[in-house]
């Protein structure tokens, strides 16, 4: 037996197209890290100098366009409000459809499969399309027909509102916390759950009081990164619920509300003048940016330490 | 009563298990509900009962009696309920309006053989028409004024050329770093590039829009030297942005599937590296690219705040790539809010929202369809 030669190690060295290779994807690998920095770096550096305590706290005049008077308060509350209101409706629906697929479902059934596809789907449909779908479902029908069943008035529910856009959304992010959810269940060691039907629990005590409470980091994960996809998109509320302007915070359910995506999309497109209105863009990107970086960075810490502590766990 | 044998019978949880079933049948509903209210708006278009013509044939308020109910109902564009709430003097009063309305077209249009036109016919939706004033026969989408033209052509041109530009810059940028990041890289780089990636993925594409809107279209115009600052080029760039994290991840999920002693046979035969990644790697995992790319498509034709923003938004027929343009998607977000609820735009705009559900239900299903065939693949002989 001859020892081992090292002539592939040298030839690595000299094979031009292996190096060539290498520099082009390692080129691009580097491009798009280079764009996201300038994309954060623009934002950061031009969205600074308008950055200030009153900006995100005021209600804005009429004109926002204008750098004394621009301010985003009502647009973060809008915000806010209208994914905190979506989470209430999504959670249960997604978190149970998963539980289901991964505790009950048969993955082999042509039912199983039908509802994976059902979820693939509705991931790519575009998020114009769920706009739609809220105008012509949530509005046009549902709340059409509740303003005849209750004898209103003009519209009160057959108009767009934080309601209807709170549930397109709810609609458009299920598969993200079907999915999360899902990982987060399969994560569990199946011999949790057999040392618990073992005791004499019936499945569902053992989902309910084993493996929910195990999976809760992973939920929640799901809630968040579903939060943060919601907050930025819109599409979806352009004619559910998006107002161009409002003197007031809304209120109730069945008011409009004014949101942070639609007005950065606002100032881009019917500014009188954009090189005067870039500072306030750029604050309103940053107050956007940081409010969904700050939602994923807890989601992947929240992921992180799951993680570890599953490590330490088994 | 018999020995109760095994579990005690639990009605509650009984009724739980049928509840936990009947949420997951939500994703399948959801879908199904998608498609009719979505098609549902769009369908007096796609059977022809909608009339946008400006010159309509009058009935005489005096000849009612000459049509059958169910004639002066379509004649008056009501739905049967509120047919069915009206009185006779209502309807007398309807279609003496409706002559009034008539009588007040300016006498200019009386002659032009376009007001006679219903521009919602699939021949004026697809086929080229020589408008009144126009030379030739020309594609054009223009809902605005007293004759609504709505040639669905250069919409889809405008989509396509956009959904193309994106996906040839983004296709090779991804997987590129796909094959990087998953088969070449050290450790210690990827534990970088992954969150990048995800960094990216988190950016909205609204501000996408804006960052195409206020730095891509000047750093492009000033390297390429074209015309108009906004086109279906930078919209294209900024589209193909959005799309990366999805086609890199995609792709890297598929290169990384392909079992570790398929380039380590290769390596031990003395290939480098490279040789592994670009002769066994990617070819094993070919049908995973492909997947990623028909998503992607899927990705960029739907993608609707950046090419709002960023096209021009001209909605003129043109192939150039420097040309100013208008999608499918941007065309619904900006007429929505202007089209009467029912009328034959609000119409149009929900066929144009069917037509991208259509295009995207069909890429996922392929799309997905590979990647599990390919997983099962790998998966089954590994």
């Amino acid at each position: 037996m001859t020892s081992p030669s090292l002539a592939p190690f040298h030839r690595k060295q000299r094979d031009p197209f292996a190096l060539l290779g290498l520099a082009v994807t390692g080129f691009t690998t580097a491009m798009i890290l280079l764009i996201l920095a300038v994309i954060l770096g623009s934002v950061v550096v031009q969205g600074l100098p308008a950055f200030s305590w009153r900006f995100v706290s005021t209600i804005p005049k009429k004109d926002f366009f204008n750098l004394e008077s621009a301010a985003v308060l009502p647009m973060i509350v809008g915000t806010t409000i209208r994914v905190l209101v979506m989470t209430v409706f999504v959670m249960p629906i997604g978190v149970i459809t998963a539980i289901y697929l991964t505790e009950y479902a048969n993955a082999a059934s042509l039912y199983t499969r039908i509802i994976r596809a059902a979820i693939n789907n509705l991931a790519g449909v575009p998020s114009i399309v769920f706009g739609l779908f809220g105008l012509g479902f949530f509005i046009n029908f549902i709340g059409k027909n509740l303003d005849d069943l209750t004898g209103a008035t003009g519209p009160s529910f057959g108009q767009p509102a934080v309601l209807w856009a709170s549930l397109t959304l709810a609609i458009m992010t299920l598969p993200v916390v079907i999915v999360a959810t899902e990982e987060s269940l399969k994560a569990i060691a199946p011999g949790l759950r057999e040392a618990s039907l073992a005791l004499g629990a019936t499945k569902l005590q053992t989902i309910l009081r084993i493996v929910l409470p195990n999976a809760l980091p992973g939920i929640l994960t799901g809630g968040i990164l579903a939060i943060s996809r919601a907050a930025g998109e819109v599409a979806p509320i352009l004619f559910t619920g998006a107002a161009y302007y409002m003197a007031d915070l809304p209120k109730r359910l069945t008011d409009q509300f004014m949101d942070l995506g639609y007005h950065i999309y606002v100032l881009a497109t019917q500014s009188p003048n954009i090189e005067q209105t870039s500072p306030i863009l750029y604050a309103t990107v940053l107050v956007l940016l940081l409010l969904t970086f700050s939602l994923n960075a807890v989601a992947i810490i929240v992921r992180a330490r799951m993680r570890q502590a599953m490590r330490a766990g088994h | 009563m018999g020995l109760k044998r095994g579990h005690q019978a639990r009605p509650a949880e009984w009724i739980a298990e049928k509840l936990i079933f009947a949420v997951s049948l939500s994703t399948i509903t959801v879908i199904l509900l998608i498609f009719v209210f979505v098609g549902r708006e769009a369908l007096p278009v796609v059977f022809g009962k909608t009339n946008s013509a400006l010159i309509q044939k009058i009935v005489p308020a005096a000849e009612i009696n000459t049509l059958k109910p169910e004639e002066l109902r379509e004649y008056l564009g009501l739905t049967r309920e509120q047919f069915r709430e009206m009185d006779r003097d209502t309807l007398i009063a309807l279609m003496e309006s409706r002559e009034e309305g008539n009588n007040d077209i300016p006498e200019a249009f009386r002659t032009d053989p376009d007001a006679q036109v219903d521009t919602t016919e699939w021949r004026y939706l697809l086929r080229p028409h020589q408008w009144k004033g126009y030379d030739q026969p020309e594609y054009i989408w223009q809902p605005v004024g007293t004759i609504h033209k709505y040639n669905l052509i250069p919409l889809f041109v405008g989509s396509l050329k956009v959904t193309l530009i994106g996906l040839l810059f983004a296709v090779p940028v991804s997987l590129g770093a796909a094959i990087y990041v998953s088969q070449l890289a050290p450790a210690r780089i990827r534990e970088w590039v992954k969150p990048g990636i995800e960094l990216l993925a988190g950016i909205p594409s609204v501000v996408m829009g804006v960052f195409a809107l206020l730095f891509l279209a000047t750093v492009l115009q000033r390297i390429f030297g074209y015309q108009y600052r906004l086109n279906a080029f930078v919209a294209g760039i900024a589209l193909g942005l959005t799309a990366v994290p999805l086609i890199f991840s995609i792709a890297e999920d598929a290169l990384t599937s392909v079992p570790r002693s398929y380039s380590q046979a290769a390596l031990a035969l003395g290939a480098s590296q490279w040789q592994a990644a670009w002769q066994i790697v990617l070819p094993a995992a070919l049908p995973g690219v492909f997947a990623a790319v028909v998503l992607g498509f899927g990705r960029c034709i739907g993608e609707t705040m950046v090419v709002l923003i960023a096209s021009g938004n001209a909605s003129t027929l043109s192939w150039s790539l420097f040309d100013s343009t208008r999608s499918m998607t941007a065309t619904i977000a900006a007429e929505m809010a202007e089209a009467v609820s029912g009328g034959h735009h609000y119409r149009l705009l929900f066929l144009l929202g069917t037509l991208l559900f259509a295009v995207t239900f069909i890429t996922n299903f392929f799309g997905d369809l590979i990647i599990h065939r390919l997983k099962g693949k790998l998966e089954g002989r590994a």
